[in-house]
């Protein structure tokens, strides 16, 4: 019944988008497991894993649209949210290794016996559980959004000055992830995991699986913000968007309206965060630097924020572009990426799929608009 | 602290209220008074306290000293601008602030009377609300036909009568009405002029306006504010012709 | 109070036996000692090391010039003597020295052998030499002789220690005799206590960490009156160290400050009054650091002789590389996206990234090397803070910075204008403002501002492609934290974020300490959304 309800909410772009990502989850593990390798079809399970990483992302590029596009906030610090989900999922990970690190130690990841560490720091307990480990891939990012979000939108920061506090929050944690003493790893972060619930993480059918997973949780995310946006709830939202002390002044407690946007969209970059670690195989402090975060905004801005749709498109296809230029033409791809940022600010201000959608939409709005203007205008 | 009798028939109750910003004084020793269901006009120059005097009354800016009382017993200067909406005051800005990218009945429906909280909108209280009440308030603020319109895409003066509408659409005790008709044709001048006049009466309504033909449409008592504080009070002849008044406001 | 008649004849007898001996001593230590160390060097050519020992103290006693090179020849094994007596200096080189004469040697020494050491001789030759350099006639080596003596506090160099006390006129170095005899009187067993008591005051004197040391012994280990005089002094010499320390935190803080302030400046200028967005500002600033860096290659490659006018001349031009950078950047992206501040945000970030990327292609990813002036270099002593010129100079470049800036704003027609602009734009243009042109120029102004500050960062810090973006989230925190639209509350905002750094360091380390800042400040914000120096106004409706 929800799921019925949830398709009757959805528009065209929606559903043509979940159904692109149904075609993807079953089309690719074919070509990749049933095509032999010899076939011109046959998909690398390497590329395999490219995919799942562009998907990955574009489930946070999904959740920073949901806080940029409709509700005003730019947050700077979205990177922050992804890594924190990838690090939970990486302390799993690492559990998972058990005494087939190089120093053969049962319980301590091989960074702490190598830092001559004796005990399992307490933020480590647990985290051989998958349940427990998943829990906190959303609860930590959900926490840390939770009180920073309350704190900054009850003493109304807004605009900028809530970007560049939110870009300190990043920085502050990147600073702190480098350090060895904080038990994650340090500069080298996590990475030589062996298996993930017990299947061997390099296998093809693993990272098969780790991709299906990812279409998953991106259509789940993305069915989620969309019956957000939907509901009364959306419209409130946007009604801060574009008026936050109308809003206030009718009554609405924008800060809680935002605080909870912010969360739910913080756990779904967390999501993403775990979802990315274990298909690139490690997680290090510079996910947390500042021109990350600032990288997912770029995404959303070339879809169209405020779509849902563009942003994930946004974030695969500018993906897409970075493979193959850090690949083909590694001096140009920072060029190229800036020129993105300028031009898609200065010209195309509602992103690919927005100003689509502006054309197509408008068309077929412009008649009744114009028919209801008539009878005013006399 | 209010044990007077007359301060409970009283709706807003501002008493030796003054605030200053930077050394400026915006509101020096204001006093005024608004019963239940009455219509006042509020004029004087720039910079008279108007639009701080309604900053104040919602909740936008605290005052230095001073009790501002609502209903006679709530003490607004404690209270945040949603709690404010909540006992039933509404305000519509200098400029007119609709949400640009909804539809007109979105709008009103924004507006309309039920829970505010982000958990019942979340699963659906919009089902709840009456479409009967919504077709009363845009057939008072005269936009029935343009319900499916953006609101972005209404004239000015239509702007102005939809945020009318929506401060109808709360059904507060008090509305608020920052210079309804800056920008207005005179037709739109007269027709807002009526629409006032039509929500007096079960609402109070305070008005600030320049424009004095406005004003004297309006028929209600008048106040005048100058540098902070009451100038002259009364009906709109007497202060029209109060001395002072012309002075510094109207000009002779 | 009158001198009772005995005392002032004794010391008038005192004063009048001194002015003798001074008179006596030229004429006759002359030739004595030429003949007294003659004497004692060849006392010392022999295998028996009682004999070298007492030619050692003759040698020592003797006041020759040829002393010195004699004993440092023993002690580095290079002093020789022959079955005649004669005693050789053997060189580096390989030439042979006559060890009496201190000329080259006609001939090459027969059968030479070592002047041999054991440890007695060794100490006896280590005081020799130490009391030796406290007559020497280089003021600096007489002073480093006596802080030696401080530190060892070793009673064989008491006599040497006296004696060049009584000869020295210098007042510093007679100050560190006195703590030296002092120091070692204070572990002399035939001292008495009292004399004790007043070498501790003495030796406190100094307020240093070696005195502190030293005190420290004696309360291990000497009597309960000696223990008390040394803890009382050691509390007293701990309280000014801990000032001093303080103080040279409150320096470092206030040369990061200026670091600070100087990245911060600009961006004042252009998110502060202006109210844009530049994420491209730290690249302005290294274009400044890349601009001093070709000044300097050009004149090292040409005139090499002007290399320490480099910085003077990198200084207007780093000015201009960078504001023309900015007048374009305002005029080709900015002006499109007034009122759009997150898209601005955007927009300089995408240019930053083009910028980082040119100068990677111009110059290499690599850091590039830019050197220091000569008057850059060294360091002074200020009341026992040391104070490095590098350090000095970035805080006077800064506040000049800061002062030209204000001068700039507050009295000149363009100032004038620049806030007319930003405070009412319209009635600005009505009184025949040209707005668009003022706000290119005001971008320049800040962007040509950040550029200067990369001239002076240039110096402490990589010259890099990356050098601008370290700095960005720092001078947003300081802008934003000094109130924006205030460049007094810059400097106070930069200032006091780079003493509290200062202070948080030793406590919390560097990394902890600036997360701790930078969580302030977050937290600050929250309190105080307009930052410290924010102007209250009338709400107005957003």
């Amino acid at each position: 019944m929800i799921a019925s309800r949830l398709l009757a909410g959805l528009d065209l772009k929606g559903r043509v988008f979940l159904a692109a990502l149904a075609g993807l989850a079953v089309l690719v593990p074919v070509l990749n497991l049933a095509v032999p390798e010899t076939s011109a079809l046959h998909v690398p399970t390497y590329v395999v894993s490219l995919l799942g990483k562009y998907l990955s992302y574009a489930l946070l590029a999904v959740a920073l649209d949901l806080v940029w596009g409709y509700c005003g906030i730019l947050s700077l610090g979205h990177g922050a949210f992804f890594a924190l989900g990838g690090y939970a999922m990486g302390m799993y990970l690492m559990r998972q290794i058990g005494p087939r690190g190089v120093y053969g130690n049962p319980t301590l990841p091989d960074f702490m016996v190598f830092l001559n560490w004796k005990e399992l720091p307490l933020t480590w307990y647990g985290f051989q559980s998958f349940p427990y480990a998943m829990l906190m891939v959303v609860l930590a990012p959900g926490l840390l959004a939770l009180v920073f979000g309350w704190f900054a939108f009850r003493s109304r920061v807004t605009g900028v000055y809530l970007s560049i506090i939110t870009q300190a929050m990043t920085y502050a944690l990147l600073l702190a992830f480098f350090r060895n003493d904080m038990g994650f790893g340090g500069n080298n972060g996590l990475t030589d995991f062996k298996d993930i619930l017990g299947f061997n993480i390099q296998a093809q059918t693993t990272r098969v699986g780790l991709f299906v997973a990812t279409v998953v949780a991106l259509a789940l995310g993305y069915a989620v913000a969309r019956a957000m946006v939907n509901s009364a709830y959306g419209k409130v939202l946007i009604a801060v968007r574009d008026a936050e002390s109308r809003a206030r002044f009718l009554g609405y407690r924008v800060e809680r309206y935002k605080l909870v946007a912010f969360t739910v969209s913080a756990c779904m970059a967390g999501v993403a965060g775990a979802l990315y670690v274990p298909q690139v195989g490690i997680i290090n402090p510079s996910e947390f630097a500042p021109a990350n975060s600032i990288e997912a905004v770029i995404w959303v801005a070339v879809g169209g924020r405020g779509t849902l749709v563009g942003a994930a498109l946004g974030a695969i296809v500018v993906n897409f572009a970075k493979t193959w230029f850090t690949g083909a033409l590694p001096e140009l791809w920072l060029f190229g990426l800036g020129a993105l940022f300028v031009l898609v600010t200065l010209f195309l201000p509602k992103g690919v799929v927005g100003t689509l959608s502006a054309w197509s939409g408008g068309r077929r709005q412009a008649a009744p608009a114009g028919v209801a203007a008539a009878p005013a205008a006399e | 602290m209010n044990a007077q009798p007359e301060l409970t028939q009283a709706l807003l109750y501002l008493d030796g209220v003054s605030v200053s910003f930077d050394g400026f004084r915006a509101l020096n020793n204001l006093s005024l008074v608004i019963g239940p269901g009455e219509m006042r006009a509020i004029i004087g120059p720039n910079g008279a306290g108007k639009t701080t005097m309604m900053d104040i009354v919602t909740g936008k800016t605290r005052p230095d000293e001073g009790d501002v009382l609502f209903d006679g017993r709530v003490d607004l200067t404690r209270l945040d601008e949603a709690s404010i909406a909540e006992l039933g005051i509404g305000r519509k800005f200098q400029k007119p602030t609709v949400f640009e990218s909804q539809t007109v009945e979105d709008n009103l429906l924004l507006a309309l009377k039920g829970p505010r909280s982000a958990a019942a909108s979340l699963f659906g209280w919009r089902n709840r609300v009456k479409a009967s009440e919504l077709d009363g308030v845009l057939e008072t603020v005269g936009l029935a036909e343009h319900r499916a319109r953006l609101a972005a895409d209404l004239s000015h003066g239509q702007k102005q009568w939809l945020e009318i509408g929506m401060l109808l659409a709360q059904d507060p005790k008090l509305l608020l009405v920052d210079e309804p008709v800056a920008g207005m044709t005179d037709a739109e001048t007269e027709e807002t002029a009526r629409l006032l006049t039509r929500i007096a009466g079960n609402h109070a309504v305070v008005v600030v306006e320049h424009d004095m033909a406005f004003v004297r449409a309006l028929g209600c008592k008048v106040t005048c504010l100058h540098e902070g504080t009451v100038l002259a009070e009364g009906p709109i002849d007497a202060v029209s012709a109060n001395e002072r008044v012309i002075e510094v406001y109207l000009g002779r | 109070m009158r001198d009772p008649a005995p005392r002032r004849l004794r010391r008038a007898a005192a004063l009048l036996a001194a002015l003798v001996a001074l008179l006596l001593v030229p004429l006759l230590a002359g030739p004595a000692r030429a003949q007294d160390a003659g004497a004692a060097l060849a006392r010392m050519a022999t295998e028996q090391f009682a004999q070298i020992e007492a030619g050692i103290a003759d040698l020592t006693a003797s006041g020759s010039p040829l002393a010195l090179p004699a004993l440092e020849a023993l002690a580095d094994g290079r002093l020789y003597y022959s079955p005649d007596k004669s005693v050789f200096i053997k060189q580096a080189d390989g030439r042979w020295i006559d060890a009496r004469t201190g000329a080259a040697s006609a001939a090459d020494p027969a059968s030479p052998k070592p002047v041999r050491l054991n440890n007695r001789v060794r100490r006896a030759l280590e005081a020799a030499l130490g009391s030796l350099s406290l007559m020497n006639p280089d003021p600096a080596k007489r002073l480093a002789a006596a802080e030696a003596v401080v530190k060892s506090r070793d009673a064989a160099a008491l006599p040497a220690v006296e004696a060049a006390l009584a000869k020295e006129t210098d007042p510093r170095i007679r100050k560190a005799l006195s703590q030296a005899k002092a120091a070692t009187t204070i572990f002399l067993d035939t001292a008495t206590e009292s004399e004790k008591v007043a070498a501790i005051e003495t030796v406190a004197g100094r307020g240093d960490q070696d005195a502190l040391n030293l005190l420290g012994a004696v309360r291990e280990r000497g009597t309960p009156i000696l223990k008390l005089a040394a803890e009382t002094a050691s509390a007293g010499i701990e309280r000014r160290l801990a000032l001093l320390n303080g103080l040279q935190n409150v320096w470092y803080g206030l040369s990061l400050g200026s670091v600070l302030l100087l990245a911060a400046i600009g961006l004042a200028i252009t998110f502060g009054v202006m109210g844009v967005i530049n994420m491209a500002h730290g690249e302005m600033v290294m274009l400044g650091a890349y601009t001093t860096f070709l000044v300097q290659e050009f004149l090292r490659t040409r005139y090499p002789a002007l290399f320490d006018l480099s910085l003077p001349i990198a200084i207007p031009l780093a000015f201009l590389v960078a504001g023309a950078v900015g007048v374009a950047l305002e005029r080709g992206v900015i002006r499109f996206l007034y009122g759009r501040p997150l898209e601005t945000l955007l927009a300089t970030w995408g240019v930053s990234l083009i910028l980082q990327q040119t100068v990677r292609t111009l110059f290499g990813a690599n850091n590039r090397e830019v050197g220091a002036p000569s008057y850059m270099a060294g360091s002074f002593d200020f009341f026992g803070l040391t104070v490095t010129h590098g350090r000095l100079w970035i805080v006077v470049f800064a506040m000049a910075v800061f002062a030209c800036l204000l001068f700039v704003l507050k009295a000149t027609s363009f100032g004038l204008k620049m806030r007319a602009v930003t405070q009412n734009r319209r009635m600005a243009s009505c009184m025949g403002i040209r707005t668009p042109w003022l706000d290119a120029m005001t971008f320049g102004l800040g962007s040509g501002i950040a550029g200067i500050a990369g001239v002076a960062l240039s110096q402490i810090d990589n010259v890099s492609p990356n050098l601008g973006q370290s700095y960005i989230v720092d001078s947003f925190m300081v802008v934003v934290f000094g109130g924006v639209g205030n460049l007094w509350g810059t400097l106070v905002a930069a200032l006091t974020l780079g003493i509290a750094n200062k202070f948080l360091e030793p406590v919390a380390g560097a990394v902890l300490g600036k997360i701790a800042l930078l969580v302030f400040i977050i937290l600050f914000i929250q309190k105080r959304p307009r930052g410290l120096f924010a102007q209250k106004g009338r709400a107005v409706e957003a």
